[in-house]
């Protein structure tokens, strides 16, 4: 963290970096301009209490900064600043500069909800950028549904819910999943799939959707494996010579954290090549961000299926790396979660000006159906379920760290937090 | 479940996976010497051990970044001025931490653990504000990533090799400095009574501070290593903690071959069970196995004295 | 001396009492807003952990790393019945089996395993919440104490309990909730336990039960039992030639200190809404364990103090120096072992009440050398 945390307001950056992302960020595309304070009268805006002055509006922002989570949260912390930072630098909201205050979850889920708490009862934010785990998320929920805040979680996570309180930015586990299967399929030829991951909620909900469409929407093609490791755990000699005697054409892995580098460096060190494609690696769970713990030559030749890759080509990713690295060193690597809190402020902010209001009733009725045309990831949308619509990628590890895009889906791909036919 | 496969694949699996709980085995020792060394010997609990590891695992960062800038040629041997680095700085952060809490607890073993848990809070929090929140990528030369095709299914991981080697080598120093050197009789001696120790001379205080250094730069040396196999990052030498007391109480404290006996015993276990069972299950079971015979057998595998 | 009078309250104790009493019933509902009274709330459960830690490790010199175990079983089982009353087949209707938690339809279960059912019964909870944990320490202590296992042997078995109870937990996450825990819990008999109000009472229910654990751990100190544990802490054997079964005893307080834990991670449930793996763990245990060591391993009042202390400064600092607390409270761990080892009661007992009374009764004799008692 080079910001101090929890500072109240814009301090701590460097104006040039803000002014550059700001500029770069062409404002015209999509903010209606010139909106001033004085046409937004506080007391028409804000009926609820919300802390909304005649020249400010307050935020939360809710991630890690300390505990394990914290190699993970960091990325999404920068992200959110940036795009406050950003927004601020183009006359903020309805005119009003927006202000956060950051609490620390310390990877510990009570602290989440006992923080969200706070910023809803006591600082009175009009919105929390936060949350990272699904744990977390879990344990705020309630939080957010009784005291009837907006929360903006980013991660690409496992679905089954679909809250009133929440904007989910990151993909669900349906839109995440099938594509990259169908794709592996298609192009690849793969047939048999060996699935793995770390204990949690997450991986198991995304195997079992995976096993599901592979068994029933994907002719002759079979599950051969499915093994779950403890988070943290780092031996996995055994499971790879589970693998070489199944033979799968595909290694589906969805291991987290720690457990990453020791799953692709063993991987490595056992032999198999994953740029010979035998067996494919084929990955949820590893964005460019894991992949500096990894090392790029360690995961070389390994496939990911997400949203968005920092090595997209499009205009408006151009501009967001620019900014990002400006802002916080052009050593940075921004993986799919982080461009997904980005999208945080910006859904807002223009659910906000949709609604004319910071009300959280009218923001959330005026959530559907706002576009953002200027997102990295190119062009996203917000469903009636809270979920984002968005394009679904194939990316290609390099050694350098960073990913090929090979493959992106024709359309956007429909958000559908309880699929039908993968319960 | 083995019906499907040929006896030639099936003896290439039961091959690699004894080679597997061979290299658990090896990490397993690794972790655990230096612990042996400080808990068996001297009587001290130390909870920051992972993270001792762990400063090992950034020294090793810090000198591939080093000789990756400055020195490309001499990259593929780097890991063994690494490893030495590694020694020696764990061992001299150990000697300082002994001088400073370590030798004013060694009447109240319980508080050595206390105090050791809030030092590993405070490294753990220097490492993230030196190194970041988030793992650091230890580049490994490429020899060592590499594996040894012995048949068409059976690879030997390199890296598993060096591990052993490693293991097989650094046991075989702690033994001889423990049991073929004046330092460790002089260790053993202050184990088996302090006050007499003294009484003939031995300097007690700076053999003290020469063990829980040696232990902490083994553990160093560990860490090293494990850049090749896991992950460095702040809260990473956490992960290590609960086997590595297992292992060490398992075996009985104070014995080191009741150490290597039981990694020994806890990796084939952790082993054979994760063949056929989940992962977490595998570590369930191991543990609880464990834990079940350390009930009946409270001295461990092999005791010299323990009861209380 | 006074300090070995065998009154069940002494008149220190008893102000010491009435000072607590007065803080937690009077000054915090006064003065703090519902969400940090709440917050209070939440920090005093620990508390009922930290005062069985007094009686296990100050008192009895059994040193527990896996007190969280207890705390999250007693925890776990509330969770589960107010799981269950929350999940009605109308609250669940979007489920494929509605009128299961939600967790265990998300992990393909069709119905409720057998060994959640009694949960449905408010009256089985509360006798399990105890029960659980105390049969469960019981095994533990029987294994442990009749082989005479103790000191540093015993802490790390506990703490390895914790891994691997933590571990089981998030593995079997279909039974459980996994990671995540057991989560959105919102009615106790129909009665809201999220509003402000309910959090109120809560507080307060909690208060009183922190206040019936305390007087029971003052009964048991003062009691012979208090005194024989003392005795078997610093001569164990001379205990045992005096023909004292001490393994007896110590799984007796063992075990009454799981029950303490348990209380607490039930209201923790209760006030918090929800219980996860996390409190499970190693590194809850052992901070509960430095909520006593501040408060001082002697004193059950100081473990309280010491827990609201900590607690408090984790909060406010971690809203201020979010960077810095972890060294903050690494140093704490090393200072209290270093420098303060009877914590907070210490001070008081050796530095402040002796000033106090020096200014109160100023002309008389000098006090009699004050014991870090209470």
């Amino acid at each position: 963290m080079t910001n101090s945390a929890n500072s109240k307001g814009t301090n701590g950056l460097s104006r040039r970096a803000v002014l550059a992302g700001g500029a770069a960020l062409t404002a015209s595309l999509f903010a209606p301009k010139g909106l001033r304070a004085a046409d937004f009268p506080t007391a028409a805006v804000n009926t609820t209490g919300l802390a909304v002055t005649d020249d400010t509006v307050t935020i939360g922002i809710l991630h890690s900064v300390t505990g394990t989570m914290a190699i993970s949260e960091t990325g999404s912390v920068q992200a959110e600043k940036l795009a406050i930072e950003q927004i601020n630098a183009q006359g903020g909201i309805l005119g009003r500069k927006i202000e956060y205050v950051q609490e620390d979850g310390a990877s510990d889920w009570p602290t989440f909800a006992e923080k969200a708490k706070k910023l809803l009862v006591q600082d009175k934010v009009a919105s929390v950028m936060g949350c990272w785990t699904s744990a977390s998320r879990k344990a705020v929920l309630p939080v957010f549904e009784q005291y009837n805040g907006m929360l903006y979680y980013p991660t690409f996570y496992e679905g089954l819910e679909q809250s009133p309180n929440v904007i989910y930015t990151g993909q669900e586990a349906t839109q995440q999943i099938i594509a990259g299967l169908d794709w592996v399929n298609k192009v690849k030829g793969a047939k048999s799939f060996y699935l793995l991951g770390s204990d949690y909620i997450w991986p198991r909900t995304s195997n079992k959707i995976a096993r599901k469409h592979i068994e029933n929407y994907m002719e002759g093609c079979k599950v051969v494996g499915e093994e779950y490791y403890p988070l943290g755990h780092t031996q996995f000699n055994s499971v790879i010579n589970k693998i070489r005697l199944k033979k799968p054409d595909v290694i589906y892995a969805i291991v987290v954290g720690g457990s990453n580098v020791a799953f692709y460096k063993q991987l490595k060190a056992a032999g198999i090549d994953m740029t010979k494609e035998d067996p494919i690696l084929l990955t949820i769970s590893v964005t460019e961000d894991e992949i500096r713990g990894i090392g790029g030559e360690n995961i070389d030749g390994a496939y990911a299926c997400m949203k968005y890759f920092q090595s997209l080509d499009n205009d408006n990713n151009a501009e967001f790396v620019a900014a990002f690295k400006s802002m916080w060193g052009e050593d940075m690597v921004i993986g799919d979660v982080t461009q997904a809190a980005y999208l945080g402020p910006w859904l807002w902010k223009a659910a906000v000006e949709k609604a004319g209001s910071f009300d959280i009733d009218k923001v959330r009725e005026a959530s559907p159906g706002i576009e953002l045309p200027t997102a990295p990831e190119g062009y996203v949308k917000v469903h009636e379920n809270h979920h984002l619509w968005s394009k679904t990628r194939v990316g290609l590890a390099k050694p350098d760290g960073q990913y090929e895009v090979v493959y992106e889906t024709a359309e956007l791909v429909e958000p559908d937090p309880f699929p039908e036919g993968y319960q | 479940m083995f019906s499907e496969y040929t006896a030639s694949e099936l003896g290439a699996i039961f091959a690699m996976q004894g080679f597997a709980g061979l290299i658990l085995f090896s990490v397993f020792v690794l972790m655990a010497l230096g612990l042996a060394i400080i808990f068996g010997q001297m009587g001290v609990i130390n909870m920051a051990h992972g993270e001792f590891m762990i400063l090992g695992a950034y020294v090793t960062y810090l000198v591939s970044n080093l000789f990756g800038d400055l020195m490309p040629a001499l990259f593929s041997g780097y890991f063994f001025v690494a490893m030495i680095l590694a020694f020696l700085a764990a061992g001299a952060l150990g000697m300082f931490v002994e001088w400073a809490l370590i030798r004013h607890l060694y009447k109240r073993p319980l508080d050595t653990l206390l105090a050791t848990w809030g030092l590993s809070l405070i490294l753990q929090q220097l490492y993230r504000s030196i190194f970041g929140a988030r793992e650091v990528g230890v580049t490994i030369p490429d020899w060592m990533m590499g594996s040894l095709p012995l048949t068409d299914l059976i690879e030997v991981p390199i890296n598993g090799i060096f591990v052993m080697v490693l293991a097989v080598g650094i046991s075989a120093g702690v033994y001889v400095m423990m049991y073929r050197s004046r330092w460790g009789q002089q260790v053993r001696a202050i184990n088996n009574n302090r006050q007499m120790a003294d009484a003939v001379g031995i300097n007690t205080a700076l053999t003290d501070r020469m063990t829980f250094g040696i232990g902490c730069g083994v553990a160093g040396v560990a860490g090293s290593a494990f850049t090749m196999i896991g992950s460095t990052g702040p809260t990473a030498g956490q992960q290590y903690i609960v086997d590595t007391f297992l292992v060490v109480v398992f075996g009985g404290a104070g014995s080191l071959l009741g150490t290597i006996a039981s990694a020994f015993s806890i990796s084939q276990a952790q082993s054979i069970m994760e063949f056929f069972l989940s992962g977490s299950m595998a570590k369930v079971l191991t543990l609880l196995t464990v834990v079940g015979i350390l009930m009946l057998r409270p001295q461990g595998l092999f005791a010299l004295k323990l009861r209380k | 001396m006074k300090s070995h009078s065998h009154a069940f309250l002494s008149p220190r104790d008893m102000i010491g009492f009435a000072l607590l009493a007065a803080m937690i019933f009077v000054v915090f509902p006064l003065l703090l807003e519902p969400f940090r009274l709440n917050l209070f709330g939440k920090y005093l459960t620990y508390a009922f952990v930290a005062v069985g830690l007094v009686l296990c490790w100050g008192v009895g010199g059994i040193l527990s790393l896996g007190q969280g175990v207890f705390f999250g079983l007693g925890g776990y089982c509330m969770a589960m019945f107010l799981k269950l009353e929350a999940s009605s087949p109308e609250n669940t209707a979007i489920q494929s089996t509605p009128g299961i938690p939600d967790f265990m339809d998300w992990n393909q279960l069709s119905a409720l395993p057998w060994w959640w059912e009694p949960f449905n019964s408010f009256a089985f909870t509360l006798i399990a919440v105890i029960a659980v944990p105390v049969v469960f320490s019981y095994i533990i202590g029987v294994a442990m104490f009749r082989r005479r296992v103790g000191g540093v042997y015993f802490a790390i078995i506990t703490q390895a309990i914790a891994a691997i109870l933590t571990i089981l937990i998030i593995g079997q996450q279909g039974f459980t909730g996994g990671v995540n825990g057991i989560t959105d819990l919102r009615t106790l008999h129909g009665w809201d336990i999220r509003t402000d109000a309910a959090k109120t009472t809560l507080y307060f229910v909690n208060g009183v039960l922190l206040f019936a654990v305390l007087l029971a751990a003052q009964f048991v100190r003062r009691s012979k039992l208090g005194r024989l544990l003392i005795a078997m802490r610093d001569q164990e054997d001379r205990v045992r030639f005096s023909g004292y079964d001490v393994a007896n005893f110590k799984i007796f307080v063992f075990c009454l200190g799981a029950a303490f834990a348990a209380i607490g991670g039930a209201m923790f449930t209760l006030q918090v809404g929800f219980m996860s793996p996390s409190f499970v763990g190693i590194v809850p245990s052992i901070e509960m364990v430095i909520f006593a060591a501040v408060g001082g391993r002697l004193s059950i009042l100081g473990a309280v103090w010491g827990t609201l202390l900590v607690n408090w400064a984790k909060t406010s600092f971690s809203e201020s120096f979010p960077e810095l607390w972890l060294l903050g409270l690494g140093a704490l761990f090393i200072a209290v072992v270093m420098a303060f080892p009877n914590g907070l009661a210490g001070v008081w007992a050796e530095k402040i009440e002796p000033r106090l009374l020096k200014l109160t009764r100023r002309g008389d004799k000098p006090l009699p050398n004050a014991t870090p008692a209470e």
